[in-house]
């Protein structure tokens, strides 16, 4: 019965993720792309944990963790450079 | 190492000690000091001759690479004898001239007599030398030697010319001859030249014989000049007298007379051979005495003249062969023509070198070899006159000169290939006898020429940078010993024939004389009315004749156009290897790094896929595959379009972004396939990556931020199709056959808690099992890093200095 929840889980999170990457394909500014890449990553997360579930481990908790942290330094450097042009700045001694 | 090893080796070490005599002696001729070790050498091998005239041979061996069957064997038989007493006999007289010929002020004579004393040593070891490879040593000695002597006059752009010319084509041959002894040590399993005599014939059954002779004689002929390779002679004139003396016309034009001498008893049954040999022979004969006539130049007609007469004695060699079918001594003609062969070597080699000193010396006292501007100076240089009438007539053949003798034993040879009936040589032969004689009335015409216009006719003292005078006697004292043998040989030619003709025919035909029988050699009887008599009287009468009309047919030359000479040819050729080996690299070499990419995929895939085609490898085997599962499906699915469509992108930005998204799927497959490790090593990477790809996107330069789709190009579709097609192929290959071996990770599972005390069985490979690896992995990181950090702050560093 938990198999197959996750299972189903698994498939609607597949449909999302390629609802996700139409998004990052077609997306029409940068801004789009980047946002359908974070809910990538919150997807993976999912899928990792759900992935977990079914192989009945954890090891792969430490992988959820780190996508998340990724997720979010990867959107705030995106977010940054669209709106500044730079990642790091440079100016800090002025 | 005898005695014998130290002589040939006595000049090498001379060489060594001379520039230090030049430096510490400045006011002695450093000749005088040379002059020493060619007189004790020559009264050295004079020794051996009672030993070869007996018939016995003297070999020593000093091993050096016996593991290689490479041994420094001296060996002194009749021919090599001969050979070694032309080289320092002459050799002395050479350096005797040299050191009235060259100032001492103002030569660089230390190069000269290294380079002459190198030279000397070379040809020594060169015609004593029972191994090949030490032979083909010697051999490359004398070219690299002769190539710096025709280059002593550096600064002289004809010199350089000359020397590269003589080095490129002799060397050419050399290492032609080189594939012949290898070819020779893989069918008789030897290096040793005796040896191999003795399986002459199960060698001719070998199918690589043919190659082997044709190889052999390629190094033989470009050596002494055979057409058409003797077109580096000529231009080897710019060398210094001395030099054009001893090595374009007495010695080292002669080593390949002495190689087809020498390999004679290896290869001479074969018709091939005669054919070959005698073939190019008596054309060479015919072309460079024909050539010689159009020439204004003394050294260029003498230069001519001895491609011309090195093309006798070949062609004598050649028929010399014959000889070899036949069963008995008595009444076997063809002896006459080794013999022949022979006597005209001793004998070209004193006319020749007499005639180059005797131009030298007119070329010091008048400032000029050109003919056209000498005449009349018979009365200013008596003695030079009397030099150049001996070698002249001599080299004519006419009597009671050694020319003379030999020309008709030569003619005899001729003539006797009518009663042939090898080979097709009664047929074809008849052309052996009739280019002989049209060959000697041009020598007839051009000996005669060579004193005529420089000594006799209407003095044009005006036109002479110099003002013309006898020469200094040292000067004359060497071509006067040559002439001085041209008439002894003349006259009393049997002092010879026991001494050193009979020996060394004995050793170009070792197998004729039967047991009992011995090489008979009379070199006497031109007394009666031979038909070569006749044919001699013949040459002088139209050669007079013609030598009278000269100038109403000198016109023919100039009908001959310069492409269609062999020089012409050469040149051509050298500048079309040359333009086209630059036409091909820039053809090839484009310059864009996108051309190259294509080479390396396109053999690649060539490669890959016609093994896979050509060894049958390509299988398929279903049985060890595992289930598929809808969400790695799924996962494939989404990969798929990313990559897919990064090649259509339109911006930059959003390839960087679907690169994300192609290594974020990638992370989440190492999750489906259970490797946690990679799966966080890859999120972290990835997420790196990208944001370096944007470092770089950002300082892109405006101009070429121009968005728009990557241009499609047939070719490159093809090409990467293929690419990923053949990998497929060979992963689908491999794969089904990976399960001919067990894999060795049991090992690990059964021991990473065992033997290494861990329990994350990938971490425990990478620092315990295969530990090393990983040092240098992260050595790779270190030196990355700091490559990074050498090119950000490093960038300006040598701009400034400048």
């Amino acid at each position: 019965m938990l198999n197959m929840s996750v299972y189903i889980a698994l498939v609607a999170f597949a449909l999302a993720m390629i609802g996700i990457v139409y998004r990052a394909i077609k997306g029409p500014s940068t801004a789009d792309r980047v946002v359908a890449l974070d809910s990538l990553g919150i997807s993976l997360i999912a899928v990792t944990a759900l992935f977990s579930i079914l192989l009945r481990s954890s090891v792969f908790l430490e992988v959820i963790l780190l996508l998340g942290i990724l997720a979010f330094i990867g959107t705030v450097a995106f977010s940054k450079y669209i709106e500044k042009g730079a990642i790091v700045d440079r100016d800090r001694h002025k | 190492m005898s005695l014998l090893h130290l002589a040939i080796l006595l000049p090498f070490i001379a060489a060594v000690i001379v520039p230090f005599l030049f430096k510490g002696f400045r006011s002695i001729h450093t000749g005088w000091f040379v002059l020493l070790v060619p007189l004790a050498l020559f009264i050295y091998f004079i020794q051996y001759m009672p030993v070869t005239s007996s018939g016995q041979t003297v070999s020593k061996t000093f091993e050096w690479i016996p593991s290689l069957g490479i041994n420094f064997t001296a060996y002194v038989d009749g021919l090599g004898l001969l050979f070694a007493l032309l080289i320092t006999g002459i050799g002395s007289l050479v350096v005797l001239y040299s050191i009235y010929y060259l100032a001492k002020e103002k030569e660089a004579l230390h190069n000269f007599y290294v380079y002459l004393l190198m030279f000397m040593g070379a040809m020594l070891g060169v015609v004593l030398s029972d191994n090949l490879i030490v032979l083909y040593m010697f051999w490359e000695f004398t070219s690299i030697s002769s190539f710096l002597l025709i280059g002593y006059w550096y600064d002289k752009e004809r010199s350089r010319y000359g020397a590269q010319k003589s080095m490129l084509i002799t060397v050419f041959g050399g290492l032609s001859m080189l594939g012949g002894i290898v070819l020779l040590y893989i069918m008789g399993g030897t290096f040793s030249i005796r040896e191999l005599i003795g399986m002459s014939g199960e060698l001719m059954a070998d199918p690589l014989f043919l190659f082997a002779m044709i190889l052999i004689l390629l190094g033989a002929f470009t050596k002494s000049a055979q057409f058409p390779f003797h077109v580096w002679l000529p231009d080897a004139m710019e060398a210094p007298t001395p030099v054009s003396a001893y090595l374009h016309s007495a010695t080292m034009v002669k080593a390949g007379i002495y190689l087809v001498a020498r390999m004679s008893p290896v290869f001479a049954e074969s018709g091939v051979w005669l054919w070959l040999v005698a073939g190019f022979g008596i054309f060479t004969l015919f072309w460079g005495s024909f050539n010689a006539v159009k020439q204004t130049d003394l050294k260029g007609i003498l230069a001519f003249s001895t491609v011309s007469q090195l093309g006798l004695i070949m062609s004598l060699l050649g028929l010399g062969a014959a000889a070899l079918h036949f069963d008995t001594l008595d009444e076997n003609m063809y002896m006459t023509a080794t013999i022949a062969a022979v006597f005209h070597l001793i004998n070209h080699a004193t006319f020749k070198g007499s005639l180059f000193m005797m131009a030298g010396i007119v070329d010091h006292e008048t400032g000029t070899r050109d003919i056209r501007k000498l005449g009349g100076l018979v009365n200013l240089m008596p003695i030079t006159f009397t030099i150049a009438i001996i070698g002249s007539f001599s080299m004519a053949g006419l009597p009671p000169f050694n020319g003379f003798l030999s020309k008709e034993m030569f003619l005899t040879g001729m003539i006797s290939v009518f009663e042939l009936d090898l080979f097709n040589l009664n047929t074809w032969g008849i052309l052996f006898p009739v280019l002989a004689w049209i060959a000697s009335v041009f020598t007839f015409i051009y000996s005669i020429m060579l004193v005529f216009k420089t000594f006799l006719g209407k003095p044009q003292f005006d036109k002479l940078p110099k003002k013309p005078h006898e020469a200094p006697i040292g000067m004359l004292i060497s071509p006067l010993v040559l002439v001085t043998l041209v008439v002894v040989f003349g006259f009393f030619p049997n002092l010879l024939s026991n001494t050193m003709i009979k020996p060394a025919v004995e050793a170009i035909l070792p197998s004729l004389p039967a047991a009992g029988q011995e090489v008979y050699v009379d070199i006497y009887f031109w007394h009666g009315f031979t038909p070569e008599l006749f044919m001699t009287l013949g040459i002088i009468l139209t050669g007079t004749l013609m030598y009278a009309t000269l100038a109403k047919w000198q016109g023919v030359y100039n009908r001959i156009p310069e492409r269609f000479t062999i020089n012409g040819f050469y040149d051509r050729g050298l500048d079309g290897s040359e333009s086209g080996s630059f036409k091909l690299n820039e053809f090839f070499m484009t310059g864009y790094m996108r051309s190259y990419l294509i080479y390396i995929f396109a053999f690649f895939v060539a490669i890959l896929l016609s093994t896979l085609t050509v060894s049958d490898a390509f299988v398929i085997d279903t049985s060890n595959l595992a289930e598929i599962r809808i969400y790695e499906v799924v996962l494939a699915i989404v990969l798929i379009a990313g990559a897919i469509t990064i090649l259509f992108a339109k911006s930059r930005l959003t390839s960087i972004v679907l690169l994300g998204v192609v290594g974020y799927s990638v992370a989440l497959f190492f999750v489906f396939f259970r490797a946690p490790d990679l799966a966080l090593t890859q999120l972290v990477i990835e997420t790196v990556s990208v944001a370096l790809f944007l470092l770089c996107f950002y300082h892109l330069p405006e101009i070429s931020r121009k968005e728009e789709r990557m241009k499609f190009k047939m070719g490159n579709a093809v090409i990467s199709i293929l690419v990923g097609l053949t990998v497929t192929l060979i992963g689908i290959a491999s794969f089904s056959n990976s399960q001919s071996f067990e894999s060795i990770s049991q090992y690990h599972i059964d021991n990473v808690y065992e033997l290494a005390a861990g329990g994350n069985m990938v971490n425990v490979i990478l620092v315990d099992f295969r530990g090393f690896d990983t040092l240098f992995e992260i050595c790779v990181l270190g030196i990355a890093a700091l490559g990074i950090y050498a090119m950000v702050n490093f960038r300006g560093v040598r701009r400034e200095k400048r």
